[in-house]
C-alpha cells in the first residue's frame, strides 16, 4: 500500500509549472498542469540528465529544456520517435494539499 | 409495531430516502425527521432559478407539509440534532429529543470559509440555503456592488443570479480559469468571455486577503493590492462534509462519514448518505450519486442487501445563456487521445477524450446539445470505432459539416480592406483574379497586395482561392506548428483583429488543435500578445522558455549563467568589486569575459539566483538579458571621448541606446554596435543595427549577422543629428516587433520584407517614424524594469529553492 505524505500546498506551484523536492538519490519535480493535476517524475531526462521541471509544460506533457524531448507526464513515456521513460510516482491532491508517497521521498535511504 | 427511525436533515438524500421508503414498505417505520432549517425539503439546486427570478420558493417545495402528515413524519424543523447518544440510542436537540431504532444522518456539507480578517462581518454569506439566497435577492434589488469569491458552479450561479437582479458583480476566482475542476482552459476562457459580456468581471488568479468595513462588509482587498468595493460578499469556495454531529459520537469518520456499500456506518445501527459521507475513499457534491445512494438505503433499510456503487455524474451550469457540459475524466493520458472540435464564430468548443475506441471525458462549451449523448457513450463504454470520424458531430452527424475554414474570408464584403500597406480591398484582388493573375507574383505585380510587409500573404492566398477554387495551388502555406494551420502571420492578424488577449483565447478563436499548444507556439504567441497589448496583456511566465523563465541561461549541467548589464560595456572598479565578491561568495567556478563586453559568471545554483542578483542590484548592477529574445548587448568603442581618430561619442551614443532600449522584448534577439569612425572596432557593421560614425555624423545600417550567417548590414539612413539616430534606430526596432515573425532576425526578416519598405517606414516618413517610437515608449513603460530586481525580493526568493530538501535531514 502506498503511503503519502503531505509534502506542499497546490499554490506553492505555479500552473503550467514545476517545483523540486530534493532527495538523496537526485530530485523529485512536481509539476502542476493547466487544469490542476500534479504529477511527480525524477527531475533528469533520460536523454542527458536535462531537468525536466524547467520545461515548458503543455496539456499533460512537458519538453525538456536542454534538447526538446517531449514526455508523457502520467506516464514518464518520451513521446515520438524519441526513446525512454522517467520514473513517475504516485501523488495526489487533497483539498488544496499535494500528497505524495513516501517511497519517492525515502529512496537513497533504505539500504 | 412500527420501528423507529430518526432522520437528521432534510435535505436532497434524506427526502429521496423516504420517498423510497414510504413506497416499498409504508408501514415498516414511524419516522422522526430534524431539520437545522426551519422548514422541510426543498430543491436545493433550484435556488439558482430562485436567485435569478425565474422561480420562486413556493416552485420548488418538494414535500409540503401535506406529505409529511400523510405519511405520519414527526417533524421537528429549525432544531438542528445537537447529540447522539448511542448506547441509549436517543437524539436530542436543544428542544426535544427522539429514541430510534434505527438513525440516519443526512446532513449534507457546510460550506467553507476562508479564514481572512472580516469574514464574519454582516454582509458576508455562503449559497447553501434560502436564508443566503434571500440575502443575495436583495442585495440585487438594491443595485448594490457584490462580489463572489470562487469561479466554480456555485459561485458563478450565485452571480449571474445576483447580476439577473441587477447587482454590480465581480467574481474572485484563484486559479487561472473558471470552474478549472470540470472544465479545462479553453472553456474556462469561452465562459469568462460569456459572463463579462453580460456584465460580470471576472478576476482570476486572484487570491482574497481580507474583507473590508467597520459594521459590515465593504470591500474585498486581494493579495496582489486590488481592491472590489462590496455591499455584499458570497464565499463559494468549497464545502466540505457536515461531520460534526458524527464526530462527538465518535463514529468513523475520514473525511466524509466514512459507509460501506450498504450506507451503514461504524455502528450498525446508524446510516449515513448525502454529501456528509466517504464511500471507498470518494466524497460527493453532485446530486445524482445521491439518489443511487437514497435507492441503496431504502434496501438495506427493508432488510434487503444492497449495494451502492457511484456513477459516473455530468456537471452543467444552471446559467442561462451559458451552456456546458463536462463529464468524465478530460485528463491528458498515454494512450489517450483528443477530438477537438472548435468553431470560433459561434463561440463552440467541444473535446472528447478517447481510450481503446471508447468515450471516457467530454468537455462542450456553446453547444450541449449532445451533452446527453456522450455522457450515454460513456456509461456504456459503447464502442466508438465505427463512427470516430464524425463522432464529435454528435448523434445526427451524417447531416454535419466541418466548418469550412474559409467561410471567414469568404463572408468579407468586396470593400474589406485585405493589405493594410497598399490599401488594396478584397475586391480589387477578385477583380485582378479574374482579369488573369493566377499566381501570388501576378497578385502582387497588378494590386501591390502583400508587395510590402508580407503579412497579409495567406490572406490573398485564401482570396484566389476562394476566387479560382481548385485551380489555385498556394505555395504550402505552413502552419506555426503542428498545433495550428495558421501561418505566424495569420495568426499576428488575427491577433490583432479580433482583439485577442491571452494565448486560451487565440487558441480558442484560432481553432488550435491540441489542447495547451507546445514549446514552440507558446512562447511565439506569448510575444506576440504582449508586443500587440504591452498595457493590458500579462507575460505568461509559464509559456517561456527556461533562460527567459528564470532570467538567466541554463548550462548542460542545470546551473545557471549570470550575466549583469555593463551598458555600452563601461564599467567600474566598484561594479567589478561586486562581481568578484559575488563569484566568491556563491563559489562561482568560472568567470568569463564574453564576446559582448561584459562578464559572464557561469555555474550558479538555481536557488542562488535571487541572492545573487540582491547582491548585484545593490552595486547598481541589473540583468544583462544574455538570455533574452531582447535587447542583448550594444558594443562601443571608445569613441572621441579618448581616441584620436574618433568623430563622435560612440560610448555615450551606445549608452543612450542600451538605457532606452533595454528591457524590450523582440521577436529574436537584438545586438547593436556603435564605432567611433570608420575603422569600425566595435564591429558594428555585422550586428542587427550598426551606427558608424562619421565627421557629418551618423551612419546607420542594419540586418547584418555574425552567427550561423555572417552578413554585413545594409545601409538604412544617414544624419547629422545624434537624436534623430536614436529615433529612427527606436521606430526600426519596433517595426521590427510588429511584424517580424517568432525567432527571424532582423536580417532574415528585413530579406522577406525588403529594405525599401524599411527606408519607407521610418526614415522618408517622419510621422510614421514618431508612431512607432511612441508605441514603443508605451510598452517599455511596462517592460524597461530589471527582472532581477522582481524575483529577489523575499516573498519571491523561496519560490527559487526546491519545495523540500530531505538530502539535509539524511545528513544528520
Ligand atoms: C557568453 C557568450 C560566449 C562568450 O563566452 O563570449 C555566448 C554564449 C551563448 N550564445 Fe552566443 N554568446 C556570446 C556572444 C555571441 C556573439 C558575439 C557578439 O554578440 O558579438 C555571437 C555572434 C553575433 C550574432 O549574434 O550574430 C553569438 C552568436 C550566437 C548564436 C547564433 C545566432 C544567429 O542568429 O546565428 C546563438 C544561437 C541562438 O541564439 O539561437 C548563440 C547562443 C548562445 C547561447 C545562449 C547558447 C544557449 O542557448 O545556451 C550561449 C549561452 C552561454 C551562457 O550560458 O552564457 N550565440 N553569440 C557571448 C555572450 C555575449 C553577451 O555578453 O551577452
Ligand atoms: C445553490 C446550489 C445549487 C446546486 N446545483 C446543483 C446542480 O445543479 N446539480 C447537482 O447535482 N447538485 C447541485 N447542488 C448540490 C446539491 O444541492 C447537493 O449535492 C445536495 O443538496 C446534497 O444533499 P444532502 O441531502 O446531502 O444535503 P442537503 O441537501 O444540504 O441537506 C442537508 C440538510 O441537513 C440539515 N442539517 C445539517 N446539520 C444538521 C443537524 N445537526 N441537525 C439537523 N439538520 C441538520 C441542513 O440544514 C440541510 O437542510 C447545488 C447546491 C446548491 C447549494
Ligand atoms: S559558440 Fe556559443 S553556443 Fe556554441 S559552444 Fe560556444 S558559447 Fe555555446
Ligand atoms: S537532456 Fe533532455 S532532451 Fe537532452
Amino acid at each position: 500500500m502506498t503511503r503519502y505524505v503531505d509534502i506542499a500546498s497546490l499554490e506553492d506551484i505555479p500552473a503550467q509549472g514545476a517545483r523540486l523536492i530534493r532527495t538523496t538519490d537526485g530530485c523529485v519535480a512536481l509539476f502542476r498542469t493547466a487544469d490542476n493535476r500534479v504529477f511527480a517524475l525524477d527531475d533528469r531526462c533520460p536523454h542527458k540528465g536535462g531537468p525536466l521541471s524547467e520545461g515548458i509544460v503543455h496539456g499533460h506533457q512537458v519538453t525538456c529544456p536542454l534538447h526538446d524531448w517531449v514526455f508523457d507526464l502520467t506516464t514518464g513515456a518520451a513521446r515520438g520517435a524519441d526513446q525512454g521513460a522517467v520514473r513517475t510516482w504516485p501523488v495526489r491532491v487533497e483539498r488544496g494539499r499535494i500528497l505524495i508517497s513516501a517511497e519517492s521521498l525515502m529512496r537513497g535511504k533504505a539500504a | 409495531m412500527k420501528k423507529k427511525l430518526v432522520v437528521i436533515g432534510a435535505g436532497m438524500a434524506s427526502g429521496r430516502l423516504l420517498e423510497h421508503l414510504f413506497e416499498t414498505a409504508p408501514d415498516a417505520w414511524q419516522v422522526t425527521l430534524f431539520n437545522g432549517e426551519p422548514r422541510g425539503n426543498y430543491n436545493r439546486l433550484m435556488l439558482s432559478p430562485v436567485l435569478s427570478g425565474e422561480k420562486t420558493y413556493d416552485d420548488i417545495v418538494t414535500h409540503d407539509a401535506d406529505w409529511y402528515a400523510a405519511h405520519g413524519v414527526d417533524c421537528r424543523f429549525g432544531q438542528p440534532v445537537v447529540r447522539i447518544d448511542r448506547a441509549a440510542r436517543v437524539v436530542h436537540s436543544n428542544q426535544s429529543s427522539a429514541e430510534y431504532d434505527a438513525l440516519v444522518i443526512a446532513t449534507g456539507s457546510a460550506p467553507f470559509i476562508i479564514p481572512v480578517a472580516g469574514k464574519d462581518l454582516p454582509g458576508v454569506v455562503t449559497y447553501r440555503d434560502l436564508e443566503d439566497t434571500d440575502a443575495m435577492i436583495e442585495a440585487g434589488r438594491a443595485g448594490r456592488d457584490a462580489v463572489v469569491i470562487g469561479g466554480g458552479l456555485l459561485g458563478l450561479e450565485a452571480a449571474a443570479g445576483m447580476a439577473a437582479r441587477g447587482a454590480k458583480v465581480t467574481v474572485i476566482h484563484l486559479m487561472g480559469h473558471l470552474m478549472e475542476r470540470q472544465l479545462d482552459p479553453a472553456a474556462g476562457y469561452l465562459l469568462q468571455r460569456d459572463l463579462e459580456r453580460r456584465g460580470i468581471a471576472v478576476h482570476c488568479k486572484g487570491a482574497t486577503k481580507a474583507i473590508l468595513g467597520h459594521d459590515r462588509a465593504e470591500a474585498v482587498l486581494l493579495e496582489d493590492g486590488t481592491v472590489y468595493p462590496a455591499d455584499l460578499v458570497c464565499m463559494a469556495v468549497g464545502i466540505r462534509p457536515e461531520t460534526r454531529i458524527a464526530v462527538d459520537a465518535r463514529l468513523e469518520v475520514e473525511r466524509g462519514i466514512t459507509v460501506d456499500d450498504g450506507l451503514r456506518t461504524s455502528d450498525p445501527n446508524i446510516f449515513a448518505l448525502g454529501e456528509c459521507v466517504e464511500h471507498r475513499g470518494q466524497l460527493f457534491g453532485l446530486v445524482a450519486p445521491l439518489y443511487d445512494q437514497a435507492r441503496a438505503l431504502a434496501r438495506t433499510l427493508s432488510g434487503e442487501t444492497a449495494e451502492f456503487r457511484p456513477v459516473q455524474t455530468a456537471t452543467k451550469l444552471k446559467v442561462t445563456g451559458c451552456d456546458l457540459f463536462s463529464a468524465g475524466d478530460f485528463a491528458e493520458a498515454q494512450g489517450r487521445e483528443d477530438i477537438v472540435f472548435r468553431d470560433p464564430g459561434r463561440g463552440i468548443y467541444k473535446r472528447l477524450v478517447l481510450q481503446d475506441n471508447r468515450v471516457i471525458g467530454v468537455v462542450m462549451y456553446g453547444d450541449t446539445a449532445d451533452g446527453n449523448w456522450f455522457y450515454g457513450l460513456i456509461k456504456d463504454g459503447t464502442d466508438i470505432e465505427q463512427m470516430r470520424d464524425t463522432l464529435i458531430f454528435g448523434p445526427g452527424f451524417q447531416g454535419g459539416s466541418r466548418p469550412d475554414p474559409m467561410a471567414a474570408v469568404a463572408a468579407l464584403p468586396p470593400e474589406a480592406e485585405i493589405c493594410g500597406c497598399n490599401g488594396v480591398c478584397k475586391g480589387s484582388i477578385v477583380n485582378a483574379v479574374q482579369g488573369g493573375a493566377t499566381t501570388l507574383d501576378a497578385v502582387r505585380a497588378g494590386t501591390k497586395a502583400s508587395g510590402s510587409c508580407g503579412t497579409c500573404t495567406s490572406l490573398v492566398e485564401q482570396v484566389m482561392r476562394l476566387t479560382l477554387g481548385d485551380g489555385f495551388a498556394a505555395a504550402a502555406p505552413g502552419g506555426m506548428c503542428k498545433c495550428t494551420d495558421h501561418s505566424h502571420e495569420d495568426v499576428r492578424r488575427l491577433i490583432r483583429s479580433m482583439g485577442l488577449k491571452s494565448i486560451p483565447a487565440v487558441m480558442q478563436e484560432l481553432g488550435w488543435k491540441s489542447v495547451g499548444g507546445c514549446r514552440s507556439c507558446r512562447p511565439a504567441l506569448n510575444f506576440y500578445l504582449l508586443a500587440e497589448w504591452p498595457l493590458e496583456y500579462r507575460d505568461d511566465r509559464q509559456s517561456r522558455f527556461v533562460n527567459e523563465r528564470n532570467h538567466a541561461n541554463i548550462q548542460k549541467d542545470g546551473t545557471y549563467s549570470v550575466v549583469p548589464r555593463m551598458w555600452g560595456g563601461v564599467t567600474t572598479p566598484d561594479e567589478l568589486r561586486a562581481i568578484a565578491d559575488a563569484a566568491d561568495k556563491y563559489g562561482v567556478p568560472m568567470v568569463k569575459v564574453t564576446g559582448g563586453q561584459r562578464i559572464d559568471l557561469l555555474g550558479v545554483r538555481k536557488e542562488d539566483l535571487p541572492l545573487m542578483w540582491a547582491d548585484l542590484n545593490r552595486a547598481g548592477l541589473v540583468s544583462g538579458h544574455a538570455y533574452s529574445k531582447g535587447l542583448r548587448t550594444v558594443k562601443t568603442c571608445v569613441g572621441s571621448e579618448f581616441c584620436r581618430f574618433g568623430t563622435q561619442d560612440s560610448t555615450g551614443l551606445g549608452i543612450r541606446l542600451e538605457k532606452l532600449l533595454w528591457g524590450s522584448w523582440t521577436p529574436h534577439k537584438v545586438k547593436l554596435g556603435v564605432s567611433g569612425c570608420p575603422r569600425n572596432c566595435a564591429e558594428a557593421t555585422c550586428k542587427d543595427v550598426g551606427i558608424v560614425c562619421v565627421d557629418s555624423g551618423y551612419n546607420i545600417s542594419v540586418a547584418g549577422a555574425a552567427g550561423m550567417e555572417v552578413k554585413q548590414t545594409e545601409h538604412l539612413a544617414a544624419t547629422p543629428s545624434e537624436d534623430e539616430a536614436v529615433e529612427i534606430v527606436t521606430a526600426f526596432i519596433q517595426l521590427y516587433r510588429e511584424h517580424a515573425r517568432y525567432l527571424d532576425r532582423p536580417y532574415k526578416w528585413v530579406a522577406k520584407v525588403g529594405l525599401d519598405w524599411v527606408i519607407a517606414q521610418v526614415v522618408d516618413d517622419p510621422r510614421n517614424r514618431r508612431a512607432l517610437v511612441k508605441r514603443f515608449e508605451t510598452s517599455q513603460s511596462v517592460y524597461r524594469r530589471d527582472p532581477w530586481a522582481e524575483h529577489s525580493t523575499p516573498s519571491e526568493t523561496p519560490r527559487w529553492a526546491p519545495l523540500a530538501d530531505l538530502t539535509l535531514e539524511a545528513a544528520e
